[in-house]
């Protein structure tokens, strides 16, 4: 370990064409404790972060090692001097072994050969000591993200970084991965390690850090010890008023079933069974929620229902209308909405327009088109409603979407399936990756959207999330629906265990 | 303001420098070869351009081209790598030959019409072929488009040695391989009378505007493009990908099937061996060339025409073709590499914004993204 005693970064400034993405900010960090790095999309954490591993240099202010004024030119620099980062997106190499991606980069002991076996035991003693579970000669491709999160850390502690930043460090990950990551990150800490942990998850910062620093804006709004610290003070900070966390649906007047699952059966990716015999309906104007621990059948029912994915067995019906054996396209067209869990990747496509993006599914209906021809003036009405709407943050609608940020890509995806004034909605992990304001602001649009009528299914790991919003609750386990709760009746202590086969 | 400009003029300044720069390269391989490089490059400017007859020549070679390139768009676009419009356009100029042979009592005007549909039905069909294997069954379309060259090329072989060989006297005492002349009524019009300005390069550059209308401005050109950029979010948005798959490779096929069924009727008044010289290949750089844009394939396809005209010509002036081809390759490789320039800069630019195109935004995490204001 290259020991940092200190670590100090004191009025950062880094000026963006319009943008003031940090503002004078003074953080310090110390030998065991996590500090927390807390604040909304956009708030300057990871340029604060980019600028101390080297990524990006700032216009002001310096930053100070064991008490000595350094310049960090480079990632490579930042790790020679005991810093390391794991990313939020891993960069490993999927098709090599762990050991191989952990020596990586770095010298053999005795060139041109590679003795990975020397790599092999120093990776197992660092996974005994700090509880990194994971095989060295195991290929990263075949890892879980939680696996190979871990293999990040080990990379970095293989370097011998002694300060290691966390970026969004469980964004990716379930529950109980969560709870093994923060068992590991308590004994780097015992360690005498210095954690930056990143996030904007109140619950997590507030289990595992010791200081929290508050960005916004760019600039530091507050810096307290944790225990100084409650839930509302720090929303009150991030997002500089007042807001209440808490949503609470009116009551509605729950119709028909719009939507109706019988006995659903279907496969998995890898051809085993991942749904069996699910049954349930969702009536107008009612959430349902799904929860579940991640891979037990959700995502496939989510694409079942949307048509992405065939059935093996069961009949679903949209509306009164038996869409088992549906279209995509027919499935849309007979007014089934669906947020997919894989925004990025499913909901839109990023080198497209905004305006572009907006007629995704409606492209060859009238208005937007005539006789197969786009119908311009059409398209940049639709696509100013919704931009307006909804708050899109863009320069026009003829701006590609990746240059777009998440948040802002998120809400025009949500505006798009929204607007299309659904019978049925899946959405699935809607504020996954979404910070507390746009967060809120899902939550009314979906409450809003069940006051007009729509069935809605709501899929989601965040129990916190579907104690708020659903009507009723039906719980996932290994592909069955093995309870469905009404929402008094439902506690995150009961939703828990059934979550994990308990009953 | 500054940097605006420089946004502007950088994509039209770097391919010129790139041209310049590939000439520099190439002299030093003309020095070493003790020709004088200056004298070279001369014939190779006016080869293409000096006369109307050389312009016509470059117009005439770019023709083909231009037809082939806007094809590929297509298919590209749909990111289906239709490697096989060679085969297309042979198969193109075999079916235009067949039909303006067999109908040659059809008046003019419907000759000329029917014959080149028959050339782009059968390229369509030869595209086609691979688009169906690709959607049907996953085989890789690059495999399919190449072995489909291969088949191509020996049934051109085939039909020219066996039913379509030209009887005539003179060709066979000569053992010449080649079909019998179309007749007269089915030959394009000349819009300059003895040169290779041919009415065929008008229908280019108006299909290149009805490729970019249709790929931008219709409902079938914008699923094109986006199971292109992302299949998956197509078929969440409720895109038929297979079937879109094969659309595009029936268009693009289309298309090299009618650049054939044009060089044909336009150029060589017969299917001969060799009547395709590579349109189909070249065709493909063209189309990269003017970053599958079809109205920006039309100066490329000048371009790479000029190239072709000059390149024979040089060996006129002794300079092998050996030669020519290093020339036309170096022009090639500085070209396309340059382009890599302009996007770094594009890059560059974009950061300097806040918008750092780094992984997390390539991926597109929303957490991470920096909000640019």
């Amino acid at each position: 370990m290259k020991a940092i005693t200190h670590l100090e970064m004191r009025g950062i400034v880094k000026r963006f064409p319009g943008v003031l993405a940090n503002d004078r900010v003074d953080l310090e960090i110390r030998p065991g404790e996590v500090q927390a790095l807390l604040g909304e999309n956009g708030a300057g954490k990871s340029t604060l972060m980019k600028i101390l591993y080297g990524m990006q240099q700032p216009d002001a202010g310096e930053i100070r090692i064991n008490g000595e004024t350094v310049r960090i030119d480079s990632p490579a620099e930042a790790i020679q001097r005991g810093i390391g980062m794991v990313h939020q997106h891993f960069m490993l190499v999927p098709s090599l072994t762990v050991a191989e991606n952990v020596a990586i980069g770095l010298k053999a002991s005795r060139p041109p050969i590679l003795n990975l076996n020397q790599v092999i035991s120093r990776i197992e003693e660092l996974s005994a000591r700090f509880g990194l579970k994971v095989d060295p000669r195991a290929a990263v491709w075949q890892l879980s993200v939680g696996e190979q999160q871990r293999v990040e850390i080990i990379k970095a502690l293989y370097r011998e970084a002694s300060v290691l930043i966390l970026d969004e460090p469980t964004a990716v990950l379930t529950p109980q991965e969560v709870e093994e990551l923060f068992k590991t990150l308590r004994r780097l800490c015992a360690s005498g390690y210095a954690l930056v942990f990143i996030s904007h998850k109140l619950n997590e910062v507030l289990n595992i850090s010791q200081r929290i620093t508050v960005l916004r804006d760019g600039r530091v709004v507050g810096t307290l010890p944790t225990t100084e610290a409650n839930r509302e003070g720090l929303v009150k900070l991030m997002v500089g008023r007042e807001m209440s966390l808490k949503v609470t649906p009116e009551p509605v007047t729950i119709g028909a079933p719009r939507l109706i699952l019988k006995e659903v059966s279907a496969l998995g990716d890898r051809k085993l069974p991942a749904l069996r015999e699910v049954s349930f309906e969702v009536r107008a104007g009612e959430i349902l929620g799904v929860a579940g621990v991640s891979g037990n059948g959700q995502r496939e029912l989510a694409e079942v229902i949307a048509g992405m994915r065939p059935l093996t067995a069961g009949t679903i019906s949209l509306d009164g209308s038996d869409i088992s054996r549906a279209s995509i396209a027919g499935r849309i067209e007979g007014g089934l909405s669906y947020i997919p869990e894989e925004r990025m990747r499913d909901g839109a496509i990023k080198s497209f327009t905004v305006a572009e993006n907006v007629i995704l599914q409606t492209h060859a209906e009238a208005p937007i088109s005539k006789r197969g021809v786009l119908n311009f003036r059409a398209i940049h009405e639709r696509a100013g409603e919704l931009i307006r709407a909804f708050k899109v943050k863009t320069p026009h609608d003829g701006t590609p979407l990746r240059s777009l940020s998440g948040g802002n890509i998120q809400k025009l995806i949500l505006a798009r399936e929204l607007s299309r004034t659904p019978k049925a909605l899946i959405a699935a992990q809607p504020t996954r990756g979404v910070d507390i304001g746009a967060t809120l602001y899902i939550h009314h649009r979906l409450l809003d959207q069940r006051a007009m009528g729509t069935a809605i299914l709501l899929i989601s790991e965040d129990l916190d999330e579907m104690l708020a919003l659903s009507d009723r609750i039906a719980v996932i386990y290994e592909g069955r629906i093995v309870r469905i709760l009404p929402r008094a009746e439902a506690t995150p202590e009961k939703l828990g265990l059934l979550m994990t086969g308990g009953s | 303001m500054r940097s605006r400009i420089a946004a502007v003029l950088l994509p039209i300044l770097v391919p010129f420098m790139a041209i310049v720069a590939a000439l520099l390269v190439g002299a030093v391989f003309l020095i070493a070869l003790n020709t004088d490089p200056l004298k070279v490059y001369e014939k190779l400017i006016s080869g293409a351009l000096n006369s109307t007859y050389s312009l016509s020549q470059t117009i005439g070679k770019a023709t083909p081209l231009l037809l082939v390139a806007i094809g590929i768009c297509i298919a590209f676009r749909a990111n289906v790598l239709n490697i096989g419009a060679e085969g297309q356009v042979i198969v193109g100029g075999l079916a235009t030959t067949a039909f303006a042979l067999a109908f040659e009592s059809l008046p003019s005007g419907l000759l000329i019409t029917l014959s080149l549909i028959a050339g782009a039905l059968a390229g369509a069909v030869w595209g086609g072929i691979a688009g169906v294997l690709k959607a049907r069954f996953g085989v890789n379309e690059i495999l399919s488009t190449i072995m489909m060259n291969q088949i191509a090329i020996q049934l051109l072989i085939l039909l020219l040695t066996g039913p379509m060989r030209d009887s005539s006297a003179s060709a066979t005492s000569a053992n010449i391989i080649q079909t019998a002349q179309i007749p007269k009524q089915a030959w394009l019009p000349l819009l300059i009378p003895r040169t290779f300005f041919h009415a065929g390069a008008i229908v280019a550059v108006i299909l290149a505007f009805v490729g970019f209308f249709f790929l931008w401005r219709t409902v079938a050109g914008y699923r094109i493009r986006a199971i292109g950029a992302n299949p998956d979010a197509s078929r969440y948005a409720g895109i038929q990908v297979p079937g879109t798959v094969v659309q595009a490779m029936l268009l693009s096929g289309a298309l090299a099937g009618l650049a054939g069924g044009i060089e044909v009727l336009g150029v060589t008044h017969r299917t001969i061996q060799d009547f395709s010289t590579g349109y189909g290949f070249s065709g493909i750089v063209v189309a990269l060339f003017g970053g599958l844009h079809p109205v920006a394939a039309i100066p490329a396809s000048l371009l790479f025409g000029g190239l072709l005209v000059s390149g024979s010509k040089l060996q006129s002036v002794g300079i092998n073709q050996a030669m020519v081809t290093v020339l036309q390759g170096l022009i090639v490789l500085f070209v396309v590499g340059s382009t890599e320039i302009t996007r770094r800069y594009r890059i560059r630019r974009a950061a300097e914004q806040g918008r750092m195109p780094t992984l997390e935004s390539e991926i597109g995490q929303p957490t991470l993204a920096e909000e640019a204001g």
